[in-house]
């Protein structure tokens, strides 16, 4: 056997100066070759630490030692058992703080590079479609399931509903299924025909997916089950924006992350004016928040010509949330990092246009409840900095329209919809929740898992009636 | 898809269409608003709806030619589809028997008025109707809101038809001899404001409804926020209607033309495009 390789094979990019001028895929993905060398670091563990990271237990080592064997229809195969979205997992998921965080080999080096190899795969199942694993659709039961919101929670769960047999119909809000994948994040980091391809792989199961169906406004979860639907899947995510209360707010040019990244990934504002929804980006254009969504924002802006964009984040460096990948691809962006920094006040023009914000210095105190240290302003350290745009990435709260149009629908203080953590079951009969909706914004494999739990029990829920 | 079953040509630049989409008919109330896309490079326009009929699942939106959506659309004609079609959105308008109440529409506000007057009338109110527009060609359904309406005041600015001058000289000059209990006014954003501080003195509860940009309709985005009483709302979810006397109509106003420029550009795009057509240097 060769001697092992301590680091990861790299992933080929987009130059980074050449790759903020369009909106491209940053990360490329490994040639054939690559992904066979990666593949031979893993040791193919007989007790994998890797699978408990991992929130849908994929058989790593399996799908691993498939790929050496150069059968990537097996590979894909073994994934497909446990994760319908491979392609998005491969290339969202926080790995290094997943799977390949528990990874042996990176005790002493790099963990295996599990995700870009589960990535290699599916997009090997893409671009060699015929070979493609076919999956089969049960015995149809004559039972019908209504799933509300089409993000990862919702069209996992309706995937796996449709193949016990069942007959399933999602109901999304916006024109377009996908929730997050969509309109949230960027087609840099997430193509939008590779969301697609896995939503038209669901609708080839016999999903029927009716998009401009608000419901709460449309039809209530209520009338569902009073119309002929033996149970209701809500996964209707994390999507109230937060704002900051400080003055100034309001001001144009004060987005909240939910705008801004919907006009321009959803709407396609990127390409205005060739589609009509516009969206501005002055040279100076400031992130507040450091999380994933923070990322986004930033490296949009950049794309969309702004001279400068800035993360300015509370706490420190080590606090950032954001997967390791983002931060780093943001840095050679040029993404400038402003921390324990934030605004308290936003100031505008005569024609209430924001063009400057004031902002405080902080320092760390001790841990607070999520166990970061806290950050506490420091007095007096107020300045004021020229900003045109301002995006404000704080967080999402649960939307209300379902939870408040569904009476007898137990809820956390937050809004969050209160579930039996193994299988999703609310304080309804029939009625069963996933996802942001219920955690809180989480991460797309924890609401895959949500909508694989929930479907289950969907599953045992609607045999047990008659 | 979503079809355009009748087209009525109202004026050169306000059209009418009923369009098909039961989800929407089913539960559409007064007050409530629909977001349309014509097609795939589209923006998500807002637009209220006018008038809905649930045995024949369609709805009416009226719309004012002002921008490029709103041209887009009022070029489709009847058998043609819409791409999207959501609905109904916002709150509906809270309907009670008050008494004497005053219903008012300027230019497209007419449209929206409609529906909230005749849930009005027929929850017993005796309705006052003050519809205006800035001239003769700008006004519609005058018969309709008749109908709704025991008695209906029509003004234009230039005095073209009907009583010369604003809407708000009707609305004081009623309260002045009625004892009015709520007053509804939908219009452009100067009139909304102006009727506000018309009614302001005279203690006279007023409602209008808000028309922010707006991007998605479901409260998941805070483009359309607007301050009432000091509070942010958000008018998709929140309202559209809102106090008039709490609103702040001078953020409402700078945030509706944040895009101004924007919408400029796009306009001029298409002229050029439409080859010959254009106007831009004639301005
Ligand atoms: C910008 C951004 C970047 C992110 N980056 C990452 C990342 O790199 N890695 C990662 O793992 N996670 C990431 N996340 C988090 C991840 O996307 C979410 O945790 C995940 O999408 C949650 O899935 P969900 O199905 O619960 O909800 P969502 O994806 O939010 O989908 C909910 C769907 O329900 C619809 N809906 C809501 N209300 C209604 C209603 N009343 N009627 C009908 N439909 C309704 C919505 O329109 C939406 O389509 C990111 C999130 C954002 C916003
Ligand atoms: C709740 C609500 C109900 C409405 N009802 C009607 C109606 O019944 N009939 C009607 O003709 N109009 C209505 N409007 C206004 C209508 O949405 C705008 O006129 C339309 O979006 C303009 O699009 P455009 O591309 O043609 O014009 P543009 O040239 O793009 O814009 C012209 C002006 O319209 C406003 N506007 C632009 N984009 C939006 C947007 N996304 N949302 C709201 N306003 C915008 C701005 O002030 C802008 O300066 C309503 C608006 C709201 C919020
Ligand atoms: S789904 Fe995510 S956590 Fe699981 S193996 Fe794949 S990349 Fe790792
Ligand atoms: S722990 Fe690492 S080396 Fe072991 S099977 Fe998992 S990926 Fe391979
Ligand atoms: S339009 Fe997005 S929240 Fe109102
Ligand atoms: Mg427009």
């Amino acid at each position: 056997m060769s001697r092992k390789v301590k680091t990861k094979h790299e992933m080929p990019v987009q130059d980074s100066k050449e790759r903020i001028t369009n909106f491209d895929e940053v990360a490329l993905g490994y040639n054939e070759e690559k992904a066979l060398a990666e593949a031979n670091r893993c040791l193919e563990c007989k007790v994998p630490n890797c699978m408990k990271g991992c929130p849908v237990e994929i058989n790593i080592p399996k799908f691993i030692g498939a790929i050496k064997q150069k059968d990537y229809k097996e590979a894909i195969r073994e994934i497909k058992t446990k994760n319908s979205l491979p392609a998005v997992c491969g290339r969202v998921c926080p790995q290094e703080a997943q799977c390949e965080k528990y990874c042996v080999i990176g005790k002493k080096g790099d963990p295996v590079g599990i995700g870009r190899l589960e990535r290699f795969v599916a997009d090997w199942e893409f671009a060699n479609e015929n070979s493609s694993s076919s999956m089969e659709v049960g015995e149809p039961t004559g039972k019908k399931v209504a799933i509300v919101g089409s993000g990862p929670a919702g069209l996992t769960a309706a995937g796996d509903l449709a193949k016990m047999g069942h007959s399933v119909t999602i109901f999304e809000a916006l024109h377009v299924p996908g929730g997050v994948l969509m309109y949230g994040i960027p087609e840099f980091r997430l193509p939008k025909d590779i969301v697609q391809k896995e939503i038209d792989k669901i609708k080839e199961l016999g999903v029927d997916i009716k998009v401009n169906y608000v419901v709460g406004k449309a039809g209530s979860v209520k009338d569902f089950l009073e119309n002929g639907y033996d149970a209701v899947f809500v996964g209707t995510g994390a999507g109230l924006p937060y704002f900051m209360n400080i003055p100034g707010e309001n001001l144009n040019g004060v987005y909240s992350a939910n705008e801004f990244l919907t006009r321009t990934n959803l709407m396609k504002a990127y390409q205005f004016p060739d589609y009509l929804t516009p969206v501005k980006v002055g040279k100076r254009f400031a992130v507040i928040g450091a999380g994933n969504v923070a990322m986004d924002a930033a490296r949009c802006a950049l794309r969309l010509g702004a001279e400068e964009s800035y993360i300015v984040y509370r706490r420190s460096e080590e606090e950032i949330p954001a997967r390791a990948e983002e931060i780093e691809h943001a840095r050679e962006e040029g993404v400038k990092f402003l921390l324990l920094t934030s605004p308290v006040e936003f100031h505008g023009d005569e024609n209430y246009n924001l063009n400057s914000m004031t902002c405080i210095e902080y320092e760390l105190g001790e841990p607070d409840d999520s166990g970061r240290r806290r950050p506490i302003p420091i007095e007096g350290s107020e300045y004021k900095m020229d900003v045109e745009n301002v995006v404000l990435a704080l967080g999402q709260g649960p939307n209300p329209l379902v939870p408040s149009t569904t009476p007898g629908l137990d809820l956390t203080k937050k809004g969050n919809i209160l579930t039996n953590d193994e299988t999703g079951v609310t304080s309804i009969q029939g009625v069963f929740a996933g996802g942001d909706i219920v955690t809180g914004a989480a991460t797309v494999i924890e609401a895959m898992g949500a909508g694989k739990k929930a479907a289950r029990a969907i599953d045992e829920y609607i045999k047990s009636t008659n | 898809m979503y079809k355009i079953v009748r087209k009525e040509v109202l004026s050169p630049v306000i059209k009418l269409f009923e369009i098909e989409a039961s989800h929407v008919s089913e539960n559409a109330k007064p007050g409530q608003f629909v977001v349309l896309r014509t097609d795939e490079k589209g923006e998500r326009i807002p637009l209220t709806i006018a008038d809905f009929n649930r045995e024949d699942g369609t709805v009416t939106i009226i719309i004012q030619e002002v921008g490029r959506s709103t041209k887009e659309l009022g070029k489709l004609e009847e058998g043609d589809y819409v791409v999207d079609f959501v609905g109904p959105l916002g709150k509906a308008t809270e309907i009670e028997k008050l008494g004497r109440v005053v219903c008012v529409g300027g230019g497209v506000g007419i449209a929206p008025v409609f529906p909230i007057a005749r849930a009005l009338k027929e929850a017993g109110n005796e309705v006052i109707s003050v519809i205006g527009a800035r001239t003769k060609e700008l006004l519609f359904w005058e018969e309709k809101m008749a109908d709704v309406s025991d008695q209906l005041y029509v003004c234009t600015d230039d005095g073209s038809y009907g009583h010369k001058g604003f809407v708000t000289d009707v609305i004081k000059q009623v309260a002045e001899d009625v004892e009015v209990e709520h007053v509804w006014a939908i219009g452009p954003m100067p009139m909304m404001k102006a009727v506000a501080a018309t009614t302001k003195p005279l203690e006279l509860k007023t409602t209008v409804s808000l028309n922010p940009i707006m991007l998605d309709g479901t409260g998941m985005c805070g483009a359309c926020r607007v301050s009432v009483g000091g509070e942010t709302k958000f008018a998709c979810v929140d309202g559209p209607e809102f106090d008039a006397h709490e609103v702040d109509f001078e953020l409402a106003a700078r945030r509706l033309a944040y895009y101004q420029d924007d919408e400029h550009r796009v306009e001029a795009a298409t002229n050029h495009s439409d080859g010959g057509a254009c106007k831009c240097h004639e301005k």
